[in-house]
């Protein structure tokens, strides 16, 4: 009975989806106010008949009703809970109703938080939300509902989760990510809305700015718990493989980045619309891009769903239609819209123009780089694969971070229109001279080795974190004390910082751990021991466990430090029962500034097994710099400018103030 | 010049500027970073050079896998498509679904010796996955392994 109302509400959500296309739209185009406020209503209720549907697909998971195919397929009446409760999400038809639960609370919110909206701008975006709830939903009825029951013949129990999901990352990782990449249909919506009315404006990048903040700090934890999760669950020590699907969900990490800078040129200095309504169109491409390259099997990848043309061959119409017509709708209207404003080229505005061609770039060597397989197999048949591995990635990915890392000091000292080269020079030579310094020596004395790639990391990120700070003293100079300074300092200014620290931080986690990580793959018999630096791992041997849907292998590694006992890591290999399936969990010893990382591989023989042995210096950074980034996102949009019109023209002054006495240093300095 | 002008010059400039550098970058990396996928029968073929780094895939012939015996992490094994058997070593950790008679990639090159020398051996993550190098290079041979 429930799976069954789960099954309705699916479909009167779809309904209520399909009139939330048409008539607020019609009602757009004819200006009936009615039919136009009708928007608000059918987002309220496509939200709450989907919160519905996906409360009885849980209830189904909590239950263990295995009738419902899904259900069998991806529960075991042995799974703890929490993870039966996770399962929902745990496989293709599940997550496609997570996918559109969070597309549904999104257009909700966006219901919600619109009061200063016009309603002819409100109706339209909903209406473009509308459609992809439409699309999905109907992919959903007709190829992959997960309400489907076999009535006849019921399994006694279920085929189990994937062990690889058994883990506290399922819980977290999909959600944030969903949230991340659906949530950037509102600027999506947002831009298309724009492009129909024609009203292309400040207004329109003031209003799609905190949304697009909002996915992007989303998209950022996503992204990030992801890659722990990969670090400690599969056991090889990596935190990042460049697989099809980490870059699919990185490329609109990417183009939103490049979007978020984007749209504060378009909201302050009304240029570059065209190019930020491309990016908005662009951001969710990419993310519809992902939704296919996942669910569809076109590469193999740790992620892959069950493998089915079918639902890749609509899924593929789907893309196509929506990027297709918007590209369309693009090409017809954007050339209407153009900017007025004049700028020089040492202005805030090139700046953030070459950040986003960085970023561009990037991401369209990244897609390049995913997508080669396909192409090569496309032209030179099946016979002959080729798969691009990480040299190939980090070739072209870790030149081009290095140039955004270096433009971002420039950019945080850039004035809006010009900027004279010699105002910059004065800034900058200091923070210049200071980060080359202190990022040779610093280095050099702590490993005393000389590793240049590791310098130029630790410069750029010292460049940043420089230039955040002058930049910060600077701006605060001017009241007594200096908290009263940053109190008076903008949510947003103070966001835009977080983000910039945050970055700064993961350039120094990813390059330290790369260059500084001690590997060691060795065979220890109970016993042996293997040093690194000041720790000895003895390896004590490895005892039989039973676990609730599992029995492993666990390891008991006994970890001195300076030849006094520091810890003990307990590393296992579980082989879980319903699936026969064997899977790795790493015994890990976090730090702030290394991590201890073990992982059990095979038995040797004789008790002696393969050990993987790992110190990872400042490998917890990367994730802490994405943790800032997305902080900063928040903060962003918690600024009052978002809030109300008065208080906007009240922050256009002080920006004024603010602009008049920065060109002080410069007329010094010229004269 | 006019400012405006001058001004869409500048930014072409820059598109220009950033793209070259992009595809060189590109190039340069395809260069490093392809691995072209070979099965056993076209390697015993000596269709691939010496040194050159590639992609085998292939099943884990039966029987043929040491671990426990040999010094240390090394492995050897053999890579077979039914047709052809090449040699496979490997130093440090195996894949969780690492199994005698199931799929197997691995990346690496071929030594003078006519030895696969394998840096990385490819996990998969399903017991019933086979990899789609191995399923293209069992067809591609033709032959099964079965007595």
């Amino acid at each position: 009975m429930i799976p069954e109302l789960g099954n309705f509400s699916l479909i009167l959500a779809f309904c209520l989806a399909s009139l939330l296309v048409i008539i607020p739209m019609a009602g757009a185009i004819t200006n009936n106010q009615l039919w136009m406020s009708l928007s608000r209503p059918l987002s309220t209720g496509i939200w709450v008949f989907m919160a519905l549907s996906f409360a009885c697909l849980a209830y189904a998971f909590l239950n263990d009703d295995f009738s419902v195919n899904y259900v069998a397929r991806n529960s075991n009446s042995l799974l703890p809970d929490r993870y039966k409760f996770a399962a929902v999400w745990g496989g293709h038809e599940g997550s496609l109703l997570l996918w559109v639960l969070i597309l549904a609370c999104w257009s909700y919110a966006v219901s919600l938080f619109s009061k200063n909206l016009p309603m002819d701008i409100l109706a339209r975006v909903l209406s473009v939300m509308g459609i992809i709830i439409v699309a999905f939903l109907l992919f959903m009825l007709l190829t992959s509902n997960p309400f489907e029951r076999t009535l006849l013949n019921t399994p006694l129990d279920g085929g189990d989760l994937n062990p690889l999901l058994q883990d506290f990352g399922l819980i977290v990782h999909p959600p944030f990510l969903y949230m991340g990449y659906v949530g950037f249909s509102v600027a999506f919506a947002f831009a298309i809305a724009a492009l129909l009315s024609g009203r292309l404006d400040a207004a329109w990048a003031r209003w799609t700015r905190p949304w697009t903040n909002a996915a992007w700090a989303f998209l950022s934890i996503g992204i990030a718990l992801g890659s722990w999760w990969a670090y400690y669950e599969l056991g090889w020590g990596g935190w990042w493989f460049w697989d099809p699907v980490e870059n699919v969900s990185f490329m609109p990490w990417l183009v939103g980045t490049a979007l978020i800078h984007s749209l504060a040129v378009t909201e302050k200095r009304g240029v570059f619309k065209s190019w930020t309504v491309l990016l908005a169109i662009a951001a969710f491409s990419l993310s519809l891009l992902g939704a296919f390259i996942v669910r569809s099997g076109v590469l193999t990848s740790v992620h892959a769903f069950a493998v089915d043309p079918e639902r890749g061959m609509v899924l593929l119409t789907i893309m196509l239609i929506v990027i297709g017509s918007s590209l369309l709708l693009y090409a017809i209207r954007a050339p209407v819209v153009k900017g007025s404003a004049s700028y020089t080229l040492t202005s805030r505005e090139v700046f953030l123009l070459i950040n986003n061609i960085i970023l561009v770039v990037a991401t369209a060597a990244v897609l390049l780089g995913t997508l080669y397989p396909l192409i090569h197999e496309a032209i030179y048949g099946e016979a002959n694969r080729v798969s691009i591995g990480p040299p190939y990635f980090n070739t072209v990915f870790v030149p081009l971070m290095g140039l955004l890392a270096f433009v971002l000091g420039i950019g945080t000292f850039s004035r809006w229109k010009r900027t004279s080269v010699a105002y910059l020079k004065q800034q900058l030579s200091k923070i210049l001279i200071a980060s080359l310094a202190f990022g040779i020596i610093i280095p050099v004395i702590v490993t005393s080795e000389f590793n240049i790639s590791a310098i130029v990391a630790v410069v750029l990120a010292l460049w940043i974190v420089f230039s955040i700070a002058k930049d910060i003293f600077d701006k605060t100079s001017n009241k007594e004390t200096f908290i009263k300074g940053l109190k008076a300092l903008s949510l947003s200014y103070l966001g835009m910082q977080f983000a910039h620290f945050g970055m700064a931080v993961t350039i120094l986690g990813v390059c330290l751990t790369s260059h500084y990580s001690v590997e060691r793959d060795v065979r220890l018999a109970p016993g042996e021991s293997e040093i690194i630096g000041s720790y000895e791992f003895v390896f004590e041997g490895a005892t039989l466990q039973q676990g609730p849907n599992y029995q492993a292998d666990r390891a008991v590694i006994q970890v001195l430090r300076n030849g006094e006992d520091y810890i003990t890591l307990e590393p296992e290999k579980r082989l879980y029962f319903a699936t026969g399936a064997v899977q790795t969990e790493a015994g890990i010893d976090v730090g702030l500034f290394r991590d201890l990382f073990t992982a059990l591989g095979d038995e040797r023989g004789d008790g002696s097994w393969v050990v993987r042995i790992h110190y990872k210096p400042f490998v917890l950074w990367i994730w802490l710099g994405a943790l800032f980034m997305a902080f900063g996102g928040v903060l962003a949009i918690t600024d009052k400018r978002y809030r109300s019109k008065k208080i906007i023209s009240d922050s256009k002054e002080t920006t004024k103030v603010k602009a008049n006495r920065s060109t002080k240093p410069e007329l010094v300095a010229q004269s | 010049m006019t400012a405006p002008r001058k001004q869409r010059m500048a930014i072409v400039g820059f598109i220009v500027a950033g793209s070259a550098i992009a595809i060189g970058l590109v190039l340069f990396a395809l260069n490093e970073g392809i691995n072209v996928f070979y099965t056993p029968t076209e390697v015993a073929q000596g269709v691939v050079p010496t040194g050159q780094n590639f992609r085998i895939g292939g099943m884990v012939k039966t029987g043929s896998l040491k671990t426990g015996e040999l010094e240390g992490t090394l492995v050897e094994f053999m890579a077979t498509d039914c047709a052809e058997d090449i040699p496979v070593t490997f130093t440090g950790v195996l894949p969780d679904l690492f199994r005698e008679g199931q799929g197997v990639v691995a990346d690496g090159f071929i030594d003078s010796n006519g030895i696969f020398q394998a840096s990385q051996i490819l996990a998969k993550h399903d017991e019933n996955y086979m990899s789609a190098e191995s399923v293209a290079a069992m067809e591609a041979s033709g032959a099964t392994c079965d007595p």
